[in-house]
């Protein structure tokens, strides 16, 4: 199963991500954010870091990136989309999640192993979860401040669309604690924490993260079967 | 040749880290009168010629749909640029 990565300019995360993908078992794909091509990619991950340089808002640009057109397109038609740090930004920018992410409340840039709760395992990149199975992997981010106005926070809650909640501490001043969302359909999934650098013993704090990936090779060949 | 000014702001209920570490600072410069900031963007578009009423409708689709995000920001001004703004 290819997994595509897109890389825009001030991408920091996607060798990483390419290479989460790698050891979960897929074939890691290098997508170009110039290029309306998808390369023929069963999924998509848009990786973390400061895409043209957060100028405007973060993801504000990045979501008009040619890629992106076909990014939007292929998720509305169901593909798995991930979506970690700047990459939650740019989905939800571009209106493929709800909400935003503003300054941490605190107003520092925070790096640190996040204790988080996995709360949906029916998306398609947390299937390989426990319902609320508690994992660690790293947080670091100067805007993931998760809002939203109540009505959407209400239904976020009500249709089991938060998908990773912060334990421990709320890093970022998030409202009501969420780490990451997913749409209505879960094949577009967004989150603050970046699992793709908890994949690989002696890096990071554990293997945590793995599960995101290997939940959408597994979904991947269901659809195929 | 011609400008449109448009400012946009933190919605009123979206906390703004940047406003309130302003307002922290102020007080120790000796400014004790100011009890909250607020931190918006302004942008300044040209164009070749005049702004005319087409030109400033084009502003305002841009405003809202790039130079500000609507879950929490307000387009509060799009106003083509006068003396005072020069």
């Amino acid at each position: 199963m290819k997994v595509g990565v897109v890389t825009f300019p001030g991408s920091l995360d996607d060798g990483d991500a390419r290479r989460a993908v790698t050891l979960a078992g897929g074939e890691a794909v290098a997508l170009w954010h110039a290029d309306a091509d998808l390369k023929g990619v069963d999924a998509v991950v848009l990786p973390g870091g400061f895409s043209y340089g957060d100028y405007l808002r973060c993801g504000a640009i990045a979501r008009f990136a040619p890629v992106m057109t076909e990014v939007v397109r292929a998720a509305e038609g169901g593909m798995p989309v991930l979506g970690i740090c700047n990459g939650f930004q740019v989905l939800c920018e571009s209106h493929l999640l709800p909400g935003a992410l503003v300054r941490n409340d605190h107003q520092k840039f925070i790096c640190r192993d996040q204790r988080l709760r996995v709360e949906a395992t029916d998306t398609a990149w947390t299937s390989s979860f426990t319902a609320g199975q508690e994992i660690t992997i790293p947080l670091k981010n100067g805007e993931g401040g998760f809002v939203a106005d109540t009505a959407t926070l209400d239904r976020l809650e009500g249709e089991g669309r938060v998908v990773f909640r912060y334990l421990d501490v709320n890093p970022n001043g998030s409202m009501r604690d969420i780490a990451g969302i997913s749409n209505d359909r879960g094949n577009v999934v967004g989150l603050m924490p970046h699992p793709e650098h908890a994949v690989e013993e002696l890096f990071g704090p554990g293997l945590d993260g793995l599960g995101l990936f290997t939940s959408v090779l597994k979904a991947g060949l269901e659809a195929v079967s | 040749m011609g400008r449109v000014v448009i400012d946009v702001m933190p919605k009123p209920e979206i906390l703004d880290p940047q406003g309130k570490a302003v307002v922290g600072a102020l007080p120790r410069l000796g400014f004790d009168v100011f009890t909250g900031v607020r931190q918006g963007k302004r942008f300044e578009l040209e164009v070749e010629g005049d702004v005319t009423p087409e030109v400033l409708e084009q502003a305002r689709e841009a405003a809202e749909t790039l130079l500000s995000n609507p879950v929490i920001e307000d387009v509060v001004s799009v106003r083509e640029a006068d003396r005072v703004d020069a």
